[in-house]
């Protein structure tokens, strides 16, 4: 190492002496030096609303599947919430969404009959992404827009655990009449519609 | 041209004994009857309904909308009592309640109340209900 201090002797004993580099300075810097400011923020665990508990009917506000109308399952972290339409009801698989682009409704489906093990390989990191492409940019890419799209295939696993969730919710969801119906239609406003006074 | 039959229009009246309704503000959705007319724009109300209470005031008549209901013979200046009296034995409430308006009223109130699940499940039974007057309607048509 460059900067270990040195020991030398003298007379009597030893003194060890620092590096150069570390040596104090000899004079005053002309100007004050700019100290960072204290960062004050601190992170903190996201709350969900209170309304959004395990079982809600949810109405998707943003993304490919807004307007559905999809059961909550669980919340990950962040403020994520794991959602399923049920996929046979009204084609949303299990997914991520986040909360703040939800609209909780008063409707409840029990969802106590769903695998505890399935959800917990749901929201372990990298469930979502690990069968992702990464996009790579470059000739080959370009020349293969023309082409047609191939079918992406689902992975087995997720097929399994979207059939294990789905089978224990829809047999609930068959419980109540018109339940199904109500998942299968998807939320929208009209014309005489005002969002800020009505119930959900 | 035939003879023409010539009724003259049911005006509501602004009179003494007229049962109001009151429409936004405070009272809303509340009876009272009219006690004393004040000038051409403000009455003297007083409410002693069961529904709602709507004390003694002047109240502008661009906030009530007349009723079909009149208390008979009302005298002016009626005192609260009396008009308690009166109020119940010509059975304001319950005579208001069998009105269309009344009904209307309680249902949009009650409308406006249901979740998203409640509203679903409303349009499809008014759904089913339409398509099963359209049904026998056609079937009157095609035997007619």
């Amino acid at each position: 190492m460059a900067d270990t201090p040195t020991t030398k002797k003298f007379a009597k004993g030893e003194r060890s002496i620092p590096h150069h580099s570390q040596k104090a300075s000899k004079y005053y810097p002309a100007e004050d030096n700019a100290a960072p400011k204290k960062v004050r923020k601190s992170i903190r665990e996201a709350r969900v609303r209170a309304s959004l508990t395990p079982g809600t009917v949810v109405i998707l506000l943003a993304g490919r599947f807004r307007g559905k109308r999809v059961v909550l399952l669980k919340h990950l972290d962040q403020g994520v919430l794991l959602v399923t339409g049920p996929f046979k009801v009204n084609g949303v698989p299990l997914r991520r969404v986040n909360a703040r682009y939800v609209i909780a409704t008063s409707t409840k489906v029990d969802v106590k009959d769903v695998g505890e093990d399935v959800l917990k390989k749901a929201s372990e990191s990298g469930y979502f992404t690990k069968d992702k492409e990464a996009k790579k940019p470059g000739e080959d890419a370009f020349f293969k827009q023309g082409d047609k799209p191939q079918k992406k295939e689902t992975s087995k696993d997720r097929v399994e655990d979207q059939k294990a969730v789905d089978k224990a919710i829809l047999a609930n969801i068959k419980k109540e009449a018109h339940l199904i119906d109500y998942l299968s239609s998807t939320f929208s406003l009209r014309k005489t519609d005002r969002p800020h006074a009505m119930v959900f | 041209m035939g003879d023409v039959e010539i009724s003259t229009s049911q005006w509501r009246y602004v009179e003494v004994g007229r049962v109001v309704l009151f429409s936004g503000g405070e009272y809303d959705g509340k009876l009272a009857a009219i006690v004393e007319i004040i000038d051409h724009k403000r009455v003297l109300v007083d409410g002693p309904s069961k529904t709602g209470i709507v004390p003694r005031h002047s109240a502008p008549l661009a906030h009530v909308s007349l009723t079909p209901i009149v208390l008979p013979k009302l005298p002016r200046a009626i005192g609260v009592g009396a008009l308690k009296k009166a109020w119940e034995k010509a059975e304001v409430d319950s005579q208001f309640e069998k009105t269309t308006w009344a009904k209307k009223r309680a249902q949009f109130q009650k409308r406006r109340q249901l979740n998203d699940f409640e509203r679903f499940k409303v349009m499809k039974l008014r759904k089913q209900a339409r398509f099963e007057v359209r049904k026998t309607l056609a079937k009157v048509r095609s035997a007619a």
